[in-house]
Protein backbone atom coordinates (compact mmCIF):
# COMPACT_ATOMS: atom_id res chain seq x y z
CA UNK A 1 0.00 0.00 0.00
CA UNK A 2 1.04 3.65 -1.32
CA UNK A 3 2.22 5.94 2.17
CA UNK A 4 2.16 9.61 1.53
CA UNK A 5 4.51 11.52 3.82
CA UNK A 6 4.64 15.44 4.32
CA UNK A 7 7.46 15.46 2.27
CA UNK A 8 5.52 13.61 -0.94
CA UNK A 9 2.93 16.47 -0.54
CA UNK A 10 5.60 19.43 -0.20
CA UNK A 11 7.17 17.87 -3.29
CA UNK A 12 3.31 17.49 -5.17
CA UNK A 13 2.40 20.79 -4.07
CA UNK A 14 5.75 22.00 -5.83
CA UNK A 15 5.16 19.92 -9.11
CA UNK A 16 1.64 22.07 -8.91
CA UNK A 17 2.91 25.07 -8.58
CA UNK A 18 1.29 25.42 -4.98
CA UNK A 19 3.80 27.27 -2.05
CA UNK A 20 1.93 25.38 0.87
CA UNK A 21 2.37 26.75 4.90
CA UNK A 22 3.75 24.20 6.92
CA UNK A 23 0.70 23.62 8.48
CA UNK A 24 -1.30 23.40 5.04
CA UNK A 25 1.44 20.64 4.29
CA UNK A 26 0.36 18.82 7.51
CA UNK A 27 -3.33 18.42 7.44
CA UNK A 28 -3.34 18.05 3.07
CA UNK A 29 -1.39 15.04 3.92
CA UNK A 30 -3.35 13.63 5.97
CA UNK A 31 -6.72 14.18 3.87
CA UNK A 32 -4.66 13.41 0.75
CA UNK A 33 -3.38 9.54 2.59
CA UNK A 34 -6.86 9.28 3.43
CA UNK A 35 -8.50 9.90 -0.27
CA UNK A 36 -5.17 7.97 -1.87
CA UNK A 37 -6.68 5.03 0.76
CA UNK A 38 -9.84 4.66 -0.71
CA UNK A 39 -8.86 4.89 -4.29
CA UNK A 40 -6.87 2.34 -3.83
CA UNK A 41 -9.48 -0.11 -4.09
CA UNK A 42 -9.01 0.24 -7.34
CA UNK A 43 -6.01 -2.53 -7.71
CA UNK A 44 -8.42 -5.11 -6.77
CA UNK A 45 -10.41 -5.20 -10.96
CA UNK A 46 -9.08 -7.43 -13.17
CA UNK A 47 -8.33 -5.12 -15.91
CA UNK A 48 -5.85 -7.42 -18.24
CA UNK A 49 -6.48 -6.78 -21.59
CA UNK A 50 -8.99 -3.80 -20.97
CA UNK A 51 -8.90 -0.65 -22.76
CA UNK A 52 -8.57 2.78 -21.00
CA UNK A 53 -11.15 5.36 -21.80
CA UNK A 54 -10.35 8.97 -22.42
CA UNK A 55 -13.10 10.34 -23.94
CA UNK A 56 -17.10 9.32 -23.71
CA UNK A 57 -18.39 11.82 -26.58
CA UNK A 58 -17.87 9.47 -29.76
CA UNK A 59 -15.39 12.63 -30.63
CA UNK A 60 -13.79 12.68 -34.11
CA UNK A 61 -10.71 14.74 -34.39
CA UNK A 62 -11.98 18.22 -36.56
CA UNK A 63 -10.55 19.94 -39.06
CA UNK A 64 -10.63 23.57 -40.08
CA UNK A 65 -8.88 25.89 -42.42
CA UNK A 66 -6.07 27.64 -40.44
CA UNK A 67 -7.89 30.93 -40.24
CA UNK A 68 -7.48 34.16 -38.09
CA UNK A 69 -11.50 34.17 -36.36
CA UNK A 70 -12.72 36.93 -35.09
CA UNK A 71 -13.87 36.86 -31.58
CA UNK A 72 -14.29 40.83 -31.23
CA UNK A 73 -11.72 40.64 -28.14
CA UNK A 74 -9.13 43.40 -28.66
CA UNK A 75 -5.28 42.66 -27.28
CA UNK A 76 -5.85 45.97 -25.04
CA UNK A 77 -8.65 43.89 -23.46
CA UNK A 78 -6.66 41.05 -22.96
CA UNK A 79 -3.71 42.93 -21.69
CA UNK A 80 -6.17 45.17 -19.17
CA UNK A 81 -7.01 41.86 -17.32
CA UNK A 82 -3.28 41.23 -16.54
CA UNK A 83 -2.17 42.44 -13.21
CA UNK A 84 0.50 44.50 -14.04
CA UNK A 85 1.35 45.34 -17.66
CA UNK A 86 4.30 47.66 -19.18
CA UNK A 87 5.14 48.94 -23.09
CA UNK A 88 2.02 46.22 -24.35
CA UNK A 89 3.15 43.40 -22.63
CA UNK A 90 2.59 41.44 -19.37
CA UNK A 91 4.91 42.41 -16.95
CA UNK A 92 6.58 39.98 -14.05
CA UNK A 93 9.39 39.51 -12.16
CA UNK A 94 13.16 38.83 -13.36
CA UNK A 95 13.36 35.22 -15.56
CA UNK A 96 16.75 34.48 -15.99
CA UNK B 1 -47.37 23.12 -14.55
CA UNK B 2 -44.53 25.79 -16.51
CA UNK B 3 -43.55 28.32 -14.45
CA UNK B 4 -41.68 29.75 -17.37
CA UNK B 5 -44.87 30.36 -18.96
CA UNK B 6 -45.75 32.71 -16.15
CA UNK B 7 -43.41 34.98 -16.99
CA UNK B 8 -43.38 34.97 -21.16
CA UNK B 9 -45.21 37.81 -22.51
CA UNK B 10 -45.63 39.95 -20.02
CA UNK B 11 -43.54 43.08 -19.14
CA UNK B 12 -39.53 42.37 -19.16
CA UNK B 13 -39.02 45.30 -16.75
CA UNK B 14 -41.69 44.45 -13.93
CA UNK B 15 -40.01 40.68 -14.20
CA UNK B 16 -36.68 41.47 -13.90
CA UNK B 17 -37.46 44.04 -11.24
CA UNK B 18 -39.61 41.40 -9.23
CA UNK B 19 -36.80 39.23 -9.18
CA UNK B 20 -34.14 41.19 -7.94
CA UNK B 21 -36.57 41.88 -5.33
CA UNK B 22 -36.92 38.21 -4.06
CA UNK B 23 -33.48 37.99 -4.49
CA UNK B 24 -32.66 40.98 -2.20
CA UNK B 25 -35.15 39.70 0.04
CA UNK B 26 -33.47 36.36 0.21
CA UNK B 27 -29.90 37.27 0.91
CA UNK B 28 -29.85 35.68 4.31
CA UNK B 29 -29.10 32.56 2.02
CA UNK B 30 -26.17 33.67 0.31
CA UNK B 31 -27.22 32.91 -3.48
CA UNK B 32 -25.72 35.74 -5.36
CA UNK B 33 -22.10 36.17 -5.95
CA UNK B 34 -23.53 39.38 -7.89
CA UNK B 35 -26.63 40.78 -9.06
CA UNK B 36 -26.58 42.04 -12.96
CA UNK B 37 -29.09 45.09 -12.20
CA UNK B 38 -28.20 47.68 -14.56
CA UNK B 39 -27.19 45.23 -17.19
CA UNK B 40 -30.61 43.08 -16.74
CA UNK B 41 -33.07 46.39 -16.46
CA UNK B 42 -31.42 47.97 -19.70
CA UNK B 43 -31.56 44.52 -21.45
CA UNK B 44 -35.53 44.70 -20.34
CA UNK B 45 -36.41 47.64 -21.10
CA UNK B 46 -35.00 46.95 -24.93
CA UNK B 47 -36.94 43.88 -24.96
CA UNK B 48 -40.49 45.59 -23.71
CA UNK B 49 -39.74 48.35 -26.57
CA UNK B 50 -38.40 46.06 -29.32
CA UNK B 51 -40.57 44.24 -32.29
CA UNK B 52 -39.51 40.60 -31.94
CA UNK B 53 -39.84 38.82 -28.81
CA UNK B 54 -37.74 35.38 -28.32
CA UNK B 55 -39.37 32.61 -27.18
CA UNK B 56 -37.97 33.51 -23.30
CA UNK B 57 -39.04 36.95 -24.05
CA UNK B 58 -38.63 39.14 -20.47
CA UNK B 59 -37.84 35.44 -18.50
CA UNK B 60 -35.72 36.14 -15.60
CA UNK B 61 -32.79 33.62 -15.11
CA UNK B 62 -29.74 33.16 -13.19
CA UNK B 63 -26.45 31.45 -14.06
CA UNK B 64 -23.56 29.64 -11.54
CA UNK B 65 -20.71 31.94 -11.27
CA UNK B 66 -18.74 29.75 -13.39
CA UNK B 67 -20.49 31.01 -16.65
CA UNK B 68 -18.47 33.83 -18.40
CA UNK B 69 -20.96 36.80 -18.71
CA UNK B 70 -20.42 40.20 -20.37
CA UNK B 71 -20.47 42.88 -18.46
CA UNK B 72 -20.63 41.25 -14.60
CA UNK B 73 -17.75 39.36 -13.03
CA UNK B 74 -17.36 35.60 -13.23
CA UNK B 75 -14.88 34.30 -9.74
CA UNK B 76 -16.18 30.83 -9.92
CA UNK B 77 -16.63 31.22 -6.09
CA UNK B 78 -12.48 31.33 -5.65
CA UNK B 79 -10.61 34.47 -4.95
CA UNK B 80 -7.84 33.98 -7.65
CA UNK B 81 -10.67 35.28 -10.25
CA UNK B 82 -11.93 37.75 -7.27
CA UNK B 83 -12.72 40.90 -9.64
CA UNK B 84 -12.12 38.88 -13.18
CA UNK B 85 -14.27 40.03 -16.03
CA UNK B 86 -13.93 38.08 -19.02
CA UNK B 87 -13.88 39.43 -22.46
CA UNK B 88 -16.14 36.56 -23.76
CA UNK B 89 -19.26 35.31 -22.89
CA UNK B 90 -20.87 31.63 -22.33
CA UNK B 91 -22.41 30.40 -25.28
CA UNK B 92 -25.26 29.10 -23.24
CA UNK B 93 -25.98 32.92 -21.78
CA UNK B 94 -25.81 33.75 -25.48
CA UNK B 95 -28.20 31.57 -26.40
CA UNK B 96 -30.90 32.32 -23.90
CA UNK B 97 -30.00 36.12 -24.42
CA UNK B 98 -31.05 35.20 -27.92
CA UNK B 99 -34.21 34.71 -27.02
CA UNK B 100 -34.82 37.34 -24.88
CA UNK B 101 -34.36 35.65 -21.83
CA UNK B 102 -32.35 37.71 -19.00
CA UNK B 103 -29.79 37.26 -16.79
CA UNK B 104 -30.30 38.85 -13.49
CA UNK B 105 -27.29 37.07 -11.50
CA UNK B 106 -24.60 34.97 -10.51
CA UNK B 107 -24.86 32.22 -7.98
CA UNK B 108 -22.60 30.96 -5.55
CA UNK B 109 -20.69 27.56 -5.80
CA UNK B 110 -18.02 25.35 -4.50
CA UNK B 111 -15.11 27.18 -5.66
CA UNK B 112 -13.80 25.84 -9.52
CA UNK B 113 -17.41 23.69 -8.46
CA UNK B 114 -14.82 21.22 -5.94
CA UNK B 115 -17.67 20.48 -3.59
CA UNK B 116 -20.96 18.66 -2.74
CA UNK B 117 -22.24 21.80 -0.35
CA UNK B 118 -21.03 24.85 -1.72
CA UNK B 119 -19.07 25.37 1.71
CA UNK B 120 -16.53 25.02 -0.18
CA UNK B 121 -17.07 29.18 -1.74
CA UNK B 122 -14.60 31.21 -1.03
CA UNK B 123 -17.41 33.82 -0.38
CA UNK B 124 -19.21 31.27 2.40
CA UNK B 125 -21.83 28.54 1.71
CA UNK B 126 -25.38 28.49 0.56
CA UNK B 127 -28.04 27.86 2.71
CA UNK B 128 -30.64 24.87 1.80
CA UNK B 129 -33.89 26.63 1.31
CA UNK B 130 -36.26 24.29 3.38
CA UNK B 131 -33.93 24.59 6.16
CA UNK B 132 -31.04 27.41 7.15
CA UNK B 133 -29.15 25.36 9.58
CA UNK B 134 -27.73 22.98 6.39
CA UNK B 135 -26.25 22.74 3.03
CA UNK B 136 -27.47 23.65 -0.32
CA UNK B 137 -25.78 21.12 -1.96
CA UNK B 138 -23.54 21.51 -4.46
CA UNK B 139 -21.85 22.90 -6.70
CA UNK B 140 -24.54 24.39 -8.08
CA UNK B 141 -26.08 25.05 -4.53
CA UNK B 142 -26.76 29.05 -5.48
CA UNK B 143 -28.40 27.77 -8.77
CA UNK B 144 -30.84 25.04 -6.59
CA UNK B 145 -31.75 27.05 -4.20
CA UNK B 146 -32.00 30.42 -6.22
CA UNK B 147 -34.66 27.91 -8.05
CA UNK B 148 -36.20 26.76 -5.07
CA UNK B 149 -37.22 30.15 -3.27
CA UNK B 150 -38.86 30.95 -6.87
CA UNK B 151 -36.56 33.90 -7.43
CA UNK B 152 -36.20 33.17 -10.88
CA UNK B 153 -38.45 30.17 -12.97
CA UNK B 154 -34.83 28.79 -14.14
CA UNK B 155 -31.09 28.46 -13.63
CA UNK B 156 -28.09 27.36 -15.32
CA UNK B 157 -25.93 24.53 -13.78
CA UNK B 158 -22.55 22.46 -14.22
CA UNK B 159 -22.64 18.74 -13.50
CA UNK B 160 -18.82 17.21 -13.37
CA UNK B 161 -20.03 14.15 -10.81
CA UNK B 162 -23.58 15.41 -9.90
CA UNK B 163 -23.64 18.76 -8.97
CA UNK B 164 -27.03 19.97 -11.04
CA UNK B 165 -28.44 16.69 -9.49
CA UNK B 166 -27.53 16.60 -6.13
CA UNK B 167 -28.28 20.17 -4.92
CA UNK B 168 -31.68 19.98 -7.12
CA UNK B 169 -32.33 17.03 -4.85
CA UNK B 170 -31.42 18.65 -1.68
CA UNK B 171 -33.80 21.51 -2.39
CA UNK B 172 -36.55 20.03 -3.61
CA UNK B 173 -36.59 20.80 -7.44
CA UNK B 174 -35.64 19.62 -11.07
CA UNK B 175 -32.12 19.21 -12.10
CA UNK B 176 -30.98 17.55 -15.45
CA UNK B 177 -27.44 16.59 -16.93
CA UNK B 178 -27.63 15.98 -20.35
CA UNK B 179 -25.38 13.64 -22.59
CA UNK B 180 -21.79 14.73 -22.93
CA UNK B 181 -21.54 17.08 -25.45
CA UNK B 182 -24.96 18.30 -25.67
CA UNK B 183 -24.39 21.63 -25.05
CA UNK B 184 -21.51 24.07 -25.64
CA UNK B 185 -19.11 24.75 -22.83
CA UNK B 186 -17.41 27.47 -24.51
CA UNK B 187 -17.11 30.54 -22.23
CA UNK B 188 -17.69 27.58 -18.73
CA UNK B 189 -15.01 27.35 -16.66
CA UNK B 190 -13.72 24.41 -16.79
CA UNK B 191 -12.76 21.43 -14.69
CA UNK B 192 -12.87 17.73 -15.71
CA UNK B 193 -13.10 18.21 -19.15
CA UNK B 194 -13.83 13.82 -19.72
CA UNK B 195 -17.02 14.72 -17.47
CA UNK B 196 -18.07 18.15 -17.47
CA UNK B 197 -21.86 19.50 -19.23
CA UNK B 198 -24.27 21.97 -18.99
CA UNK B 199 -27.67 22.03 -17.67
CA UNK B 200 -30.68 23.81 -16.55
CA UNK B 201 -32.18 23.60 -12.97
CA UNK B 202 -35.93 24.61 -12.58
CA UNK B 203 -39.57 23.44 -11.07
CA UNK B 204 -40.99 21.21 -13.13
CA UNK B 205 -39.69 19.11 -16.61
CA UNK B 206 -41.23 20.95 -18.90
CA UNK B 207 -39.60 24.15 -18.14
CA UNK B 208 -35.93 21.86 -18.50
CA UNK B 209 -37.09 20.99 -21.58
CA UNK B 210 -37.96 24.05 -22.72
CA UNK B 211 -34.90 25.58 -21.72
CA UNK B 212 -32.83 22.58 -23.37
CA UNK B 213 -34.67 23.14 -26.55
CA UNK B 214 -32.24 26.74 -26.31
CA UNK B 215 -29.27 25.46 -25.42
CA UNK B 216 -28.50 22.33 -26.82
CA UNK B 217 -26.24 21.67 -29.84
CA UNK B 218 -23.29 22.18 -31.53
CA UNK B 219 -20.99 25.14 -31.46
CA UNK B 220 -17.73 26.06 -33.45
CA UNK B 221 -16.23 27.39 -30.61
CA UNK B 222 -16.37 23.87 -28.66
CA UNK B 223 -15.14 20.82 -30.23
CA UNK B 224 -16.47 18.85 -27.79
CA UNK B 225 -20.14 19.50 -29.20
CA UNK B 226 -22.77 16.96 -30.75
CA UNK B 227 -24.37 16.99 -33.73
CA UNK B 228 -27.90 18.65 -33.24
CA UNK B 229 -30.06 15.41 -31.59
CA UNK B 230 -31.86 17.38 -28.95
CA UNK B 231 -35.76 17.23 -30.28
CA UNK B 232 -38.49 17.47 -27.35
CA UNK B 233 -40.73 14.11 -28.12
CA UNK B 234 -44.59 14.30 -27.57
CA UNK B 235 -45.20 11.36 -25.56
CA UNK B 236 -44.04 7.53 -23.93
CA UNK B 237 -45.67 4.81 -22.63
CA UNK B 238 -44.82 1.18 -21.87
CA UNK B 239 -41.18 1.20 -21.02
CA UNK B 240 -38.85 -1.25 -19.46
CA UNK B 241 -37.05 0.31 -16.05
CA UNK B 242 -34.28 -1.22 -14.16
CA UNK B 243 -33.75 -0.47 -10.19
CA UNK B 244 -30.09 -0.42 -9.66
CA UNK B 245 -29.77 -2.84 -6.53
CA UNK B 246 -26.84 -1.52 -5.37
CA UNK B 247 -28.58 2.00 -5.03
CA UNK B 248 -31.33 0.35 -2.93
CA UNK B 249 -28.94 -1.33 -0.21
CA UNK B 250 -28.81 -0.11 3.60
CA UNK B 251 -26.23 2.50 3.10
CA UNK B 252 -29.10 5.08 1.90
CA UNK B 253 -31.16 7.02 4.19
CA UNK B 254 -34.69 5.05 5.41
CA UNK B 255 -36.34 7.62 3.89
CA UNK B 256 -34.65 8.25 0.87
CA UNK B 257 -35.31 4.68 -0.09
CA UNK B 258 -38.66 4.72 0.86
CA UNK B 259 -39.45 7.65 -1.37
CA UNK B 260 -37.32 5.81 -4.53
CA UNK B 261 -39.93 2.91 -3.76
CA UNK B 262 -42.79 5.29 -3.93
CA UNK B 263 -41.68 6.47 -7.12
CA UNK B 264 -41.06 2.99 -8.07
CA UNK B 265 -44.68 1.93 -7.41
CA UNK B 266 -45.99 5.27 -9.61
CA UNK B 267 -44.12 3.85 -12.65
CA UNK B 268 -45.41 0.12 -12.52
CA UNK B 269 -49.15 1.87 -11.70
CA UNK B 270 -48.52 3.89 -15.16
CA UNK B 271 -48.21 0.62 -17.09
CA UNK B 272 -44.26 0.77 -16.96
CA UNK B 273 -42.17 -2.46 -16.33
CA UNK B 274 -40.05 -2.64 -13.63
CA UNK B 275 -37.35 -5.20 -12.57
CA UNK B 276 -34.33 -5.06 -9.52
CA UNK B 277 -31.04 -4.89 -11.97
CA UNK B 278 -26.99 -5.39 -10.94
CA UNK B 279 -24.49 -2.71 -11.31
CA UNK B 280 -21.88 -4.17 -9.15
CA UNK B 281 -19.18 -1.57 -10.62
CA UNK B 282 -21.61 0.96 -8.68
CA UNK B 283 -19.12 0.53 -5.68
CA UNK B 284 -16.00 1.36 -7.43
CA UNK B 285 -17.24 4.02 -9.26
CA UNK B 286 -16.47 6.80 -7.01
CA UNK B 287 -12.94 5.65 -6.81
CA UNK B 288 -12.75 6.02 -10.28
CA UNK B 289 -14.05 9.31 -10.38
CA UNK B 290 -11.57 10.70 -7.95
CA UNK B 291 -8.79 9.48 -9.16
CA UNK B 292 -10.13 10.59 -12.96
CA UNK B 293 -11.47 14.14 -11.64
CA UNK B 294 -8.29 15.68 -9.94
CA UNK B 295 -5.93 14.26 -12.82
CA UNK B 296 -8.01 16.65 -14.76
CA UNK B 297 -8.08 19.00 -12.75
CA UNK B 298 -4.77 19.61 -11.84
CA UNK B 299 -3.89 19.82 -15.68
CA UNK B 300 -7.05 22.65 -16.02
CA UNK B 301 -6.36 24.40 -13.17
CA UNK B 302 -2.58 25.17 -13.88
CA UNK B 303 -3.80 28.29 -16.20
CA UNK B 304 -4.73 30.11 -12.93
CA UNK B 305 -0.93 31.32 -12.45
CA UNK B 306 -1.26 35.02 -11.10
CA UNK B 307 0.66 36.21 -14.67
CA UNK B 308 -2.26 36.98 -17.32
CA UNK B 309 -5.20 37.46 -15.37
CA UNK B 310 -6.67 36.73 -12.05
CA UNK B 311 -4.94 37.81 -8.83
CA UNK B 312 -1.61 38.00 -7.81
CA UNK B 313 -0.11 37.34 -4.60
CA UNK B 314 1.23 40.70 -3.30
CA UNK B 315 4.34 39.01 -1.22
CA UNK B 316 5.60 37.33 -4.54
CA UNK B 317 9.42 38.85 -5.30
CA UNK B 318 10.52 36.34 -7.84
CA UNK B 319 8.16 34.52 -10.76
CA UNK B 320 8.34 31.30 -9.28
CA UNK B 321 6.76 32.86 -6.23
CA UNK B 322 4.20 34.95 -8.39
CA UNK B 323 2.88 31.05 -9.44
CA UNK B 324 3.42 29.38 -6.17
CA UNK B 325 1.84 32.31 -3.64
CA UNK B 326 -1.01 33.13 -5.91
CA UNK B 327 -2.19 29.81 -6.16
CA UNK B 328 -1.15 29.27 -2.45
CA UNK B 329 -3.54 32.24 -1.89
CA UNK B 330 -6.07 32.09 -4.94
CA UNK B 331 -7.57 28.07 -3.79
CA UNK B 332 -9.56 27.14 -1.69
CA UNK B 333 -8.27 23.78 0.49
CA UNK B 334 -10.33 21.41 -1.29
CA UNK B 335 -8.76 23.07 -4.75
CA UNK B 336 -5.27 22.06 -3.37
CA UNK B 337 -6.32 18.60 -2.45
CA UNK B 338 -7.58 17.55 -5.89
CA UNK B 339 -4.58 19.47 -7.75
CA UNK B 340 -2.40 17.62 -5.46
CA UNK B 341 -4.08 13.90 -5.64
CA UNK B 342 -3.83 14.72 -9.62
CA UNK B 343 -0.42 15.32 -9.49
CA UNK B 344 -0.12 12.53 -7.76
CA UNK B 345 -1.81 9.60 -9.72
CA UNK B 346 0.15 11.25 -12.71
CA UNK B 347 3.31 11.42 -11.43
CA UNK B 348 6.27 9.15 -12.85
CA UNK B 349 5.41 5.82 -10.92
CA UNK B 350 2.20 5.74 -9.70
CA UNK B 351 0.67 6.86 -13.25
CA UNK B 352 -0.08 3.27 -14.37
CA UNK B 353 -1.45 1.68 -10.99
CA UNK B 354 -4.06 4.80 -10.04
CA UNK B 355 -4.92 6.86 -13.45
CA UNK B 356 -4.33 4.32 -16.13
CA UNK B 357 -6.51 1.81 -13.89
CA UNK B 358 -8.95 4.09 -13.25
CA UNK B 359 -9.60 4.70 -17.22
CA UNK B 360 -9.39 0.93 -17.30
CA UNK B 361 -11.83 0.59 -14.74
CA UNK B 362 -13.66 3.20 -16.32
CA UNK B 363 -14.50 1.29 -19.50
CA UNK B 364 -15.82 -1.90 -17.31
CA UNK B 365 -18.12 0.75 -15.88
CA UNK B 366 -19.71 1.97 -19.46
CA UNK B 367 -19.81 -1.66 -20.24
CA UNK B 368 -21.85 -2.76 -17.35
CA UNK B 369 -24.16 0.33 -18.02
CA UNK B 370 -24.13 -0.32 -21.93
CA UNK B 371 -25.34 -4.08 -21.31
CA UNK B 372 -27.84 -3.09 -19.06
CA UNK B 373 -29.24 -0.31 -21.71
CA UNK B 374 -29.80 -2.88 -24.07
CA UNK B 375 -31.66 -4.47 -21.68
CA UNK B 376 -33.25 -1.29 -20.54
CA UNK B 377 -34.77 2.07 -21.53
CA UNK B 378 -34.14 3.90 -18.05
CA UNK B 379 -32.72 2.71 -14.69
CA UNK B 380 -33.86 4.39 -11.65
CA UNK B 381 -32.20 4.98 -7.87
CA UNK B 382 -31.69 7.80 -5.31
CA UNK B 383 -30.31 10.73 -6.34
CA UNK B 384 -28.33 11.05 -2.98
CA UNK B 385 -27.97 8.94 -0.57
CA UNK B 386 -29.57 11.31 1.92
CA UNK B 387 -31.25 14.40 2.14
CA UNK B 388 -29.45 17.71 2.92
CA UNK B 389 -26.69 17.77 5.93
CA UNK B 390 -25.93 19.93 8.61
CA UNK B 391 -23.35 22.82 7.36
CA UNK B 392 -20.30 21.53 8.77
CA UNK B 393 -21.15 18.20 9.15
CA UNK B 394 -18.80 16.58 6.74
CA UNK B 395 -15.88 19.57 6.11
CA UNK B 396 -13.89 17.63 8.63
CA UNK B 397 -13.28 14.35 6.51
CA UNK B 398 -13.28 14.66 2.37
CA UNK B 399 -14.17 11.08 1.87
CA UNK B 400 -17.34 11.54 4.01
CA UNK B 401 -17.97 14.38 1.34
CA UNK B 402 -17.11 12.19 -1.20
CA UNK B 403 -19.84 10.08 -0.91
CA UNK B 404 -22.87 12.29 -1.40
CA UNK B 405 -21.59 11.94 -4.94
CA UNK B 406 -21.89 8.28 -4.97
CA UNK B 407 -25.21 7.95 -6.83
CA UNK B 408 -24.54 10.50 -9.78
CA UNK B 409 -20.94 9.79 -11.00
CA UNK B 410 -21.39 6.88 -12.59
CA UNK B 411 -23.43 8.68 -15.10
CA UNK B 412 -20.86 11.26 -15.58
CA UNK B 413 -18.32 8.86 -16.21
CA UNK B 414 -20.25 7.11 -18.83
CA UNK B 415 -21.31 10.58 -20.45
CA UNK B 416 -25.15 10.14 -19.62
CA UNK B 417 -28.04 11.99 -19.46
CA UNK B 418 -29.71 11.95 -15.83
CA UNK B 419 -32.50 13.80 -14.35
CA UNK B 420 -33.27 14.33 -10.54
CA UNK B 421 -37.16 14.63 -9.70
CA UNK B 422 -38.19 15.54 -6.40
CA UNK B 423 -40.60 13.02 -4.90
CA UNK B 424 -41.08 13.08 -1.42
CA UNK B 425 -39.63 14.34 1.96
CA UNK B 426 -38.52 13.08 5.25
CA UNK B 427 -40.23 13.73 8.44
CA UNK B 428 -38.37 16.90 8.74
CA UNK B 429 -39.68 17.74 5.75
CA UNK B 430 -36.67 17.84 3.74
CA UNK B 431 -37.02 17.41 0.22
CA UNK B 432 -35.66 14.18 -1.40
CA UNK B 433 -35.09 13.51 -5.29
CA UNK B 434 -35.22 10.29 -7.43
CA UNK B 435 -32.59 9.81 -10.46
CA UNK B 436 -33.42 8.95 -13.33
CA UNK B 437 -30.74 7.90 -15.89
CA UNK B 438 -31.00 7.06 -19.62
CA UNK B 439 -28.64 6.04 -22.49
CA UNK B 440 -26.38 8.19 -24.79
CA UNK B 441 -28.21 10.88 -26.72
CA UNK B 442 -31.75 9.50 -24.74
CA UNK B 443 -31.96 12.84 -23.61
CA UNK B 444 -35.58 13.49 -24.94
CA UNK B 445 -36.90 10.17 -23.96
CA UNK B 446 -35.47 10.80 -21.16
CA UNK B 447 -37.30 14.55 -20.42
CA UNK B 448 -40.66 13.24 -22.15
CA UNK B 449 -40.54 10.20 -19.28
CA UNK B 450 -39.71 11.99 -16.21
CA UNK B 451 -42.47 14.76 -17.21
CA UNK B 452 -45.44 11.85 -18.17
CA UNK B 453 -44.82 10.33 -14.43
CA UNK B 454 -44.92 13.95 -12.89
CA UNK B 455 -48.09 15.07 -14.41
CA UNK B 456 -49.80 12.17 -14.37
Amino acid sequence: MTQISDEDVRQLAQLSGIELSNDETVNLTEDISKIVEYVQQLSELDTKDVEPTYQVGDLENVWRDDELIDYGVKREDLLALAPQQQDNSIKVPKVL
Amino acid sequence: MSRISDFVGKSAVENVEAALLRAKQSSDYNIFLHLCEEKALKRAKKIDTGDSKGRLAGVPFVVKDNFTTKDAPTTAASEILEGFYSPIQATAVSKLEAEDAICIGKANLDAFAHGGSTENSAYGPTLNAKDKERVAGGSSGGSAVAVALDIVPFALGTDTGGSIRQPASFNGVVGFKPTYGTVSRYGVVAMASSTDVIGPIANNVEDIQTVMSVIAGKDENDMTTLPDFFEPLQETSGKKIGVVKQFMDESADSDVLQVTRDYIEKLKSLGHTVEEVDLPLVKQALAMYYVIVPAEISSNLARYDGVRYGKRSKLAKTIGEVYGKSRDEGFVDENKRRIIVGSFVLSSGFFDAYYLQAQKARTLLINQLEDLFSRYDFLVGPTAPTPAFKLGENTKDPIRMYLADIMTVPASLAGLPAISVPFGQNQEGLPIGVQVMASRRGDAELLRFAQDVEEK
